[in-house]
């Protein structure tokens, strides 16, 4: 329970401290607004188009395999917290568990998946 | 607690990890010689199955638990994975067909097919919520990309698509039940929940029934049964007709698998509870499948609806919750694994790649065009219409006189009258086939599928022999329905 | 202070997923809906569950969003989107869920001011920390969790056919 205590301490300060900079600035900061300055900064260039067009369905491919591999890594989590526990066991069990996703990988890889086309 | 290597019980496993490892092999296999010929994978998928099946066999015994009580070989696992198995290698003799020539990708669609029985596999002989569910989600995903194999396909994307939305739903039902039952009982071993129920009882916990409903809402969904079976014939009618029989077949069977399993260890307390509901379930789904199906015109919409009200059927032997009842149900589902991949492997029979054999015109005089399909076809819909001498009336002879034995009449003559109703679509493809003149413009029919006219022999040497000579199967299902008491 | 806690981490859920309902702009819907899920990732650690804290954090609050807000941008949503008509079916249904969802939170907290508890619970000696729930995983839950691998591989194998717009090798042509 201390533990937990500390870690929502950490967070309520590192959050009050975000709040702090950010009244100090409105306070304290001299305000100017322009057209110009709203502008949304791109590389110091002057924006082409509005950025709410359409996205490529590549980016997804990629979001998904991330969240697959995202939640195999969740299963790394616990094992390492008792690996030593679990001997040469557990180094047999997750090796099964990573060799039929490192195949997944390898399915990927080999499909083209990775690759901007 | 801690497992050493040597004391685990490999047998009861051996199955999922068979089917898992050629799935492997199939999948390094095309990626690594995409140029491979399709009948040469084809085969290796069929020696696979077949070495499956024989470590399917091993587990014909008393139930051996493995891993902690999460899976057991059993009888009745044995007699349900065997049914899985032979359903996918039929599907995959199907799949060997002209038309799935032009779009597949055929090492991920085999490879797919395989985990999809992996799937089952865990369904049917998974103690525990868990390793259920687990099974059901390997075999649902494999068959929402399934559905969707023919990506250039409109009607097939949309039948992944939806066959996506309404499975991750009835997914979260399933898995919310699964909680509820957990938490109520403590644990979601089946065994451990049918203690609790004993020491209390079904209503000790309220959460308890909720949970038992929410798991049958979730199975319903894949059972595709009333209220819960609109997806089915958008699904069924864009999907590749193998997957259409693969689903229809394999994956109704394994949702009966898991429902059965549930009811059977908790010794059917879970089941009498709702018995009233059930009976009104069965009688709708059998009446809306029947009567949609009378106004078709695309077989494979029709066979889609007739599934639902086969699943209504076969819904009777569960309600009659006796011996005979549960070995009709698995002579149901055995008979109708091969009548319905045989019905969907007559449209695969005679598809070219440039046309779907679909609708009833497309069957128009066909007895004179191509003989063999009609008369496979034919033997095919008498068998599903429940007409004698084949599998589908001994089935239905079974569930019904189970159902009269424990004293549900009304259903048995709602049942009889829905089968009626069932001939005149059934046989309207027949009269079709036989009575009337061939289109002057008709299609050109495939010619030289050798794989698939073999999967259409053995599913009516299937479908006669069951019908004929019923009564060792019938042994062999009743010893499986005892193993329970 | 358990309590304070609770009642804090509770009262910024529940605004939060307000805010996600009743804001127009889908972006800011998903970046609300990143505090709920942290501050549910709260709750959970009162329970003494940090592995699921753990889990929600990373899949749900992390990767999840992050393809919510891919779809979002794939579909290219506008913040002046029109609010989407409801079916009259749809509607009903939608109500009817909301009541069952009451009832049933009624249902647990009536159950519980009578004294019985509505849920058995894990019992003693069983927690949701990671080094218990790493334990169960790898010696009782074996199976499942090399169950899962194939389930993740096939989800791999099969989100790479259905979206992938080239596939190797090329189907021939027709």
């Amino acid at each position: 329970m201390e533990k937990i205590i500390a870690v929502l301490f950490m967070f309520a300060v590192s959050a009050l401290l975000a709040l702090i900079f950010f009244t100090l600035n409105r306070l304290l900061g001299p305000r100017k607004e322009s057209v110009v300055k709203s502008v949304p900064f791109e590389t110091g260039r002057a924006p082409i188009t509005l950025p709410t067009h359409r996205m490529s369905i590549k980016f997804y491919m990629i979001a998904i395999l991330f969240v697959l591999f995202d939640v195999e890594m969740i299963f790394f989590y616990p094992w390492a917290v008792v690996f030593r526990k679990l001997g040469i066991l557990g180094l047999i069990e997750m090796g099964i568990f990573i060799l039929v996703l490192f195949l997944g990988l390898v399915y990927a890889w080999k499909k083209g998946a990775l690759e901007w086309e | 607690m801690n497992t050493a290597i040597g004391t685990i019980d490999w047998i009861p496993v051996a199955p999922f990890i068979a089917l898992s490892v050629l799935g492997f092999l199939i999948m390094i296999i095309g990626l690594f010689f995409p140029r491979i010929y399709r009948e040469t994978l084809g085969t290796i998928t069929l020696v696979g199955l077949a070495v499956t099946f024989f470590l399917i066999l091993q587990n014909w015994g008393e139930p051996r638990y493995a891993f902690a009580n999460t899976i057991v070989g059993d009888k009745f696992s044995t007699v349900f994975n065997g049914l899985f198995v032979v359903g996918a290698a039929l599907t995959i003799l199907l799949s060997l067909n002209s038309q799935e020539n032009r779009y597949l990708l055929y090492a991920d669609y085999f490879t797919v097919i395989v985990f999809a029985t992996a799937g089952m596999v865990l369904m049917s002989a998974g103690t525990h919520l868990l390793t259920i569910f687990l099974g059901l989600e390997t075999l649902s995903i494999a068959l929402y990309v399934l559905a969707g194999f023919r990506r250039e396909n409109a009607f097939s994307l949309e039948s992944a698509f939806k066959y996506f939305l309404l499975g991750a739903f009835a997914s979260g039902f399933l898995l919310y039940g699964i909680a509820l039952i957990y938490g109520a009982t403590g644990s979601a071993d089946i065994q451990e929940v049918t203690r609790w129920i004993q020491q209390n009882s079904l209503t000790g916990s309220l959460m308890l029934p909720i949970g038992f409903l929410l798991l049958f809402v979730g199975l319903g969904f894949k059972l595709a049964i009333f209220p819960f079976h609109m997806w089915a014939p958008d699904v069924y009618q864009g999907a590749p007709t193998p997957i259409s029989a693969f689903m229809a077949t394999g994956s109704k069977a394994a949702a009966f698998a898991a429902l059965l399993r549930v009811a059977l260890s908790t010794q059917s307390y879970t089941a009498i509870a709702w018995e009233q509901v059930l009976w009104v379930i069965a009688v709708a789904t059998m009446t809306i499948g029947n009567i949609i199906a009378l106004r078709q015109d695309n077989i494979k919409r029709m066979l889609a609806y007739s599934s639902i009200a086969h699943a209504g059927y076969i819904l009777i032997g569960f309600i009659a919750n006796n011996e005979l009842g549960h070995s009709g149900m698995l002579f149901y589902l055995l008979s109708y694994t091969f009548m319905n991949i045989g019905a969907f492997g007559v449209i695969s029979y005679l598809s070219t790649a440039e046309h779907e054999f679909v609708t009833l015109g497309d069957v128009r005089g066909l007895a004179y065009r191509r003989p063999f399909a009609a008369i496979a076809m034919a033997v095919f819909m008498f068998s599903l219409a429940g007409i004698p001498p084949t599998a589908g009336f001994i089935s239905k002879f079974y569930i019904f006189s189970a159902a009269v034995k424990a004293g549900y009449v009304w259903l048995v003559i709602l049942g009889v009258i829905n089968s009626m109703i069932s001939l005149y679509y059934y046989l309207g493809v027949v009269v079709q086939m036989f009575m009337s003149a061939v289109e002057e413009k008709a299609p050109a029919t495939a010619t030289q599928q050798p794989a698939v006219a073999l999967a259409l022999v053995v599913s009516m040497f299937a479908v006669l022999g069951l019908g004929i000579f019923p009564s060792r199967w019938l042994a062999v299902f009743m010893e499986m329905a005892r193993s329970f008491i | 202070m358990q309590e304070i806690l609770f009642f804090v981490l509770a009262a910024v859920a529940v605004l939060s997923a307000l805010g996600m309902l009743l804001n127009k702009n889908p972006v800011y819907s998903v970046l609300l809906l990143i505090v709920t899920l942290f501050s549910i990732a709260g709750l959970y650690v009162l329970l003494n569950a940090s592995f699921i804290a753990a889990v929600h954090l990373i899949v749900y609050a992390g990767a999840i969003m992050v393809l919510f807000l891919f779809v979002i941008m794939l579909l290219d949503i506008r913040a002046d989107v029109e609010h989407i008509n409801l079916k009259r079916l749809s509607r009903i249904l939608a109500l009817l869920a909301t009541f069952i969802f009451l009832g049933e939170t009624f249902l647990i907290i009536w159950m519980s001011l009578k004294g019985k508890a509505a849920f058995v619970g894990l019992g003693e000696g069983i927690l949701g920390d990671v080094p218990s729930v790493g334990e169960l995983l790898f010696t009782k839950y074996l199976l499942p969790f090399e169950i899962a691998s194939v389930l993740l591989l096939v989800a791999i194998v099969g989100a790479i056919i259905l979206a992938k717009r080239k596939l190797r090798p090329e189907p021939p042509a027709a």
